[in-house]
């Protein structure tokens, strides 16, 4: 039973990354329509940056902070110089171009930090939480950021007149520039918004999984995946995936036969496809009807 | 809009200038292109004809893919999971049971075929991301599943398996690499006058019907099950055997030659190529092997961004990739000759 309970534990604290990775896919795919392959890799330039700005002697919180700015405008950036020019482009020529930045960001990363293994701080510690020998004072406090974070859009986007508009721009972009909206800089804060989130995640993992160019590339998998499980239209669905995708990837590393450490990540990724096909818009998804 | 809706949409436009849906190259480019492959191997080292083979079966694969996101509008970041099973089929088969190459191919194709009908299968109810994302998925797991335990007495395990390249049959005169780049040239044209074939047929057209829309497809009585996982099917048989291919001419497979990263430059090939026209596939292989090669070149540490730069610049100048070039060439032509 004890094993049990670890292993949920350290699922939720593990699945809080993939739900931070799973909110930036989603803040990106409400505003563009397009999955973001290059998401993984922004967040591990800005774990990079925020690490090199320690380095340089900024203490912890404040380089977390001054990573956001910078990674909410490097994502507004990306957006406004490579793919606005894209925006009418066919899907096909989205993903290369998700990928060509994939390349262009992991190929700088390794040139500017190389790629030996670095060690990156934890503002939390790593004493056991409270006490318990169940999870880390790291691991709780990955899960109290992540929720502390849903907490905050949702007051964003139900509250906030920028929140409502981005809300409109996203599910009637039409009738949102009717009224008055600038659709089309609503579409670079949600770049903004989803590397700064990514940014968070990428600070979170850090200390988990060492601090290196290729770092979040297993994190986005099972970001994406937490993202399609939860419904790809929902901000609240992406996070309960990835915290579910978290939890099932334990369980099925501890008891099931052969699987162990190897078979993790097709374990996990089997559970999504059967999930999709019983619900294909995912958990929390709207179900679109489409007119001929 | 799906994917490969939009592509056509846009294609139109183009691609007006040129006859009938150009799929493929007209019948004296083709015969011009075919004589060119037949004749540089006998001028080329054998580094470079064993590049050139490289060539062959890689755009074989682009043209599987291009089968299936071309033809039937479907979207798949998965084929280097077919692609991994047909070389296994292959390699297991030659290396374990004393098969002839020759007799691999086709039932590697055949393993293929089945396994991607039977992926297509709870495929079907996805489209677009999800489909993406499924394939995804599959790509992902391949290597896993290829180091998999009980397989090991086969495959080798993470060791992979070493295939013994065949040498040229009658005494022929020919080097090993010679002969496997002119038998992979002769699989490679039969199996692109099938696809040609294929995609004019009956089946093609409701391959096509689907992809333009889907719904009308089926109010016009086609089987729009049956018809897209067999497009996955076919599609995913010819990368098994460019699979088959490619295990025999590297001499040697293992389950980290088969991941993502092979997927996605397969779908790079698609896109650099011109999604939907057949020759382009051969270009995008061309791509996906030479240019992180020049990368290399102009910059050692940076070779990553110099790709993903050379890729922004081919989606910005020529969205439509190679096929657009063709047809720009092919307009200047034309003017050329009425002057």
């Amino acid at each position: 039973m004890e094993l049990f309970t670890n292993q949920v534990l350290a699922g939720i604290s593990t699945g809080a990354i993939y739900a931070c990775m799973a909110l930036a896919v989603v803040m990106i795919y409400q505003a563009i329509d397009h999955l973001n392959f290059a998401q993984g890799e922004m967040a591990m330039f800005s774990t990079f940056i925020s690490w090199q700005l320690m380095q340089w002697g900024v203490p912890y919180w404040g380089a977390f902070v001054i990573t956001l700015a910078l990674s909410f405008v490097g994502g507004i950036a990306i957006e406004r110089i490579l793919f606005k020019p894209l925006a009418k482009a066919p899907v096909l020529t989205n993903v290369a171009g998700f990928i060509a930045l994939f390349a262009i960001i992991n190929s700088s990363a390794g040139l500017i930090w190389d790629f030996t293994i670095k060690q990156y701080p934890t503002p939390f510690g790593s004493s056991p939480f409270l006490g318990s020998q169940l999870i880390s004072t790291h691991q709780a406090g990955m899960i109290g950021v992540t929720v502390l974070l849903l907490i905050a859009l949702y007051f964003f986007f139900q509250y906030t007149r920028i929140g409502l508009a981005m809300r409109a721009a996203a599910s009637v972009p039409e009738s949102a520039r009717l009224v008055g909206i600038n659709t089309s800089w609503m579409i670079a804060l949600g770049w903004g918004m989803a590397s700064a989130i990514g940014a968070i995640a990428g600070m979170l993992i850090a200390p988990v999984v060492f601090l290196e160019p290729n770092m979040m590339g297993g994190v986005l998998i099972y970001g994406f995946a937490a993202a399609v499980l939860g419904g790809l239209t929902s901000p609240f669905g992406a996070v309960v995936g990835g915290f579910l995708v978290g939890i099932f990837e334990n369980l099925a590393g501890t008891y099931i036969p052969g699987v162990g450490n190897e078979l993790k990540l097709p374990i996990a990724l089997a559970l999504i496809i059967s999930v999709l096909v019983v619900k294909p818009a995912g958990l929390f998804g709207r179900h679109i009807v489409k007119r001929v | 809009m799906s994917a490969a809706e939009e592509v056509v949409a846009e294609g139109h436009a183009a691609v007006e200038a040129v006859p009938k849906r150009a799929m493929t190259l007209g019948t004296g480019t083709s015969i011009v292109v075919l004589l060119a492959l037949i004749a540089v191997p006998l001028f080329a080292k054998n580094f470079v004809i064993f590049q050139l083979t490289q060539l062959l079966y890689l755009g074989l694969a682009v043209l599987a893919l291009n089968i299936l996101t071309g033809g039937s509008g479907q979207f798949s970041l998965g084929q280097s999971a077919f692609y991994g099973i047909g070389a296994y089929v292959t390699a297991v088969m030659m290396e374990q049971f004393n098969i002839p190459y020759f007799l691999c191919l086709p039932v590697a194709g055949v393993v293929c075929f089945g396994a991607g009908f039977l992926f297509g299968q709870p495929a079907l109810r996805l489209s677009g991301v999800y489909l993406a994302l499924a394939t995804f998925a599959l790509a992902t797991a391949m290597p896993q599943l290829l180091k998999l335990n009980f397989l090991e007495p086969w495959t080798g395990g993470v060791q992979g398996l070493v295939v013994t390249k065949p040498d040229a049959p009658f005494g022929l005169p020919m080097s090993q690499d010679m002969w496997l780049y002119y038998f992979s040239l002769v699989v490679v044209l039969a199996i692109y006058i099938f696809s040609v074939n294929l995609l004019r047929s009956r089946s093609g057209r409701a391959f096509m019907a689907i992809r333009d829309n889907e719904i009308a497809a089926s109010a016009m009585g086609i089987n729009v099950a049956l018809y897209k996982t067999l497009a996955f099917g076919v599609s995913a048989g010819i990368t098994g055997v460019a699979g088959g291919l490619s295990a025999i001419a590297v001499q040697f497979v293992a389950p980290d030659s088969f991941t993502i990263t092979l997927a996605i430059q397969l779908f790079l090939g698609m896109v650099v190529g011109g999604v939907g026209w057949l020759p382009g596939s051969i270009v995008g292989a061309a791509f996906i092997i030479f240019v992180p090669n020049i990368a290399e070149g102009i910059s050692k540490g940076l070779s990553g961004a110099v790709f993903g730069v050379l890729l922004f610049a081919v989606i910005y100048l020529v969205p439509h990739g190679a096929r657009q070039v063709a047809i720009l060439g092919q307009q200047l032509a034309g003017r050329l000759r009425k002057n």
